[in-house]
């Protein structure tokens, strides 16, 4: 199998119940605390896509300091929009520190886990490896185009 | 003189062959580098820089 890069389905469902919240600053709740989100590494043998609905240990790497479940994802840039797109992406690189992956990995689930782990997306890159090193993913531009997720 | 993480502990990199390399497509950049010490891979790290994002269109209302 493999994996697919996408905006999870149930992610977009799930944003008009109100279940994701990205911005400190977020009126239509009585309590401004953001959510959250976690980072979590797939195999490249793993099927994660857009049907997945929440962060799952199947398929999740798994090697020395990795914790099952990935990283936190540092704060996001506060959710704003530019013509007629929204969009937000992490303020910062998303790291895993001196980690050792021997099974090649393709994938990264960005999940909710103040929401019972509900997916977000899925982002895939080359298969990697990982020896007594560091993994980092950076983000690319927070702008209309360019941004992790956006919604149009 | 520098100090590389390995498989072995902290080792000089004096004492080690340095490899890196970087390739670039529509997705994603990656850089990656290794270090191996007497034909054993003992550190490997690896950056990616994102590029291709996730979209959700036609999110629309009808009303009437």
């Amino acid at each position: 199998m493999a994996n697919t890069q996408a905006m999870c389905t149930s992610f977009k469902g799930e944003l008009l119940n109100a279940y994701h919240n990205f911005s400190a600053t977020n009126p239509a709740r009585t309590v401004n605390t953001t959510d959250t989100f976690k980072a979590a590494l797939y195999l490249a043998s793993a099927t994660v896509n857009a049907t997945t609905t929440a962060y799952t240990a199947t398929g999740e790497v798994t090697g020395t300091n990795y914790t099952a479940g990935g990283v936190n994802v540092p704060t996001w840039n506060a959710p704003t929009t530019s013509g007629t797109t929204g969009f937000t992406t992490p303020t910062a690189t998303i790291t895993y520190t001196n980690v050792t992956l021997s099974t090649a990995f393709d994938c990264v689930l960005i999940y909710n886990s103040s929401q019972g782990n509900r997916s977000v997306s899925v982002h895939t890159f080359g298969s990697q490896t990982v020896t007594a090193g560091t993994f980092s993913l950076t983000m690319p531009t927070n702008d209309a185009t360019n941004a992790l997720i956006r919604i149009a | 003189m520098a100090l590389i993480m390995t498989t072995k502990g902290e080792m000089d990199d004096s004492l080690l062959e340095r490899r890196e390399g970087s390739h670039e497509n529509d997705n994603e950049i990656v850089s990656w580098v290794e270090y191996w010490l007497e034909g054993e891979l003992v550190h490997r790290s690896a950056h990616v820089q994102l590029k291709k994002n996730v979209f959700a269109e036609g999110i629309s209302a009808m009303l009437g």
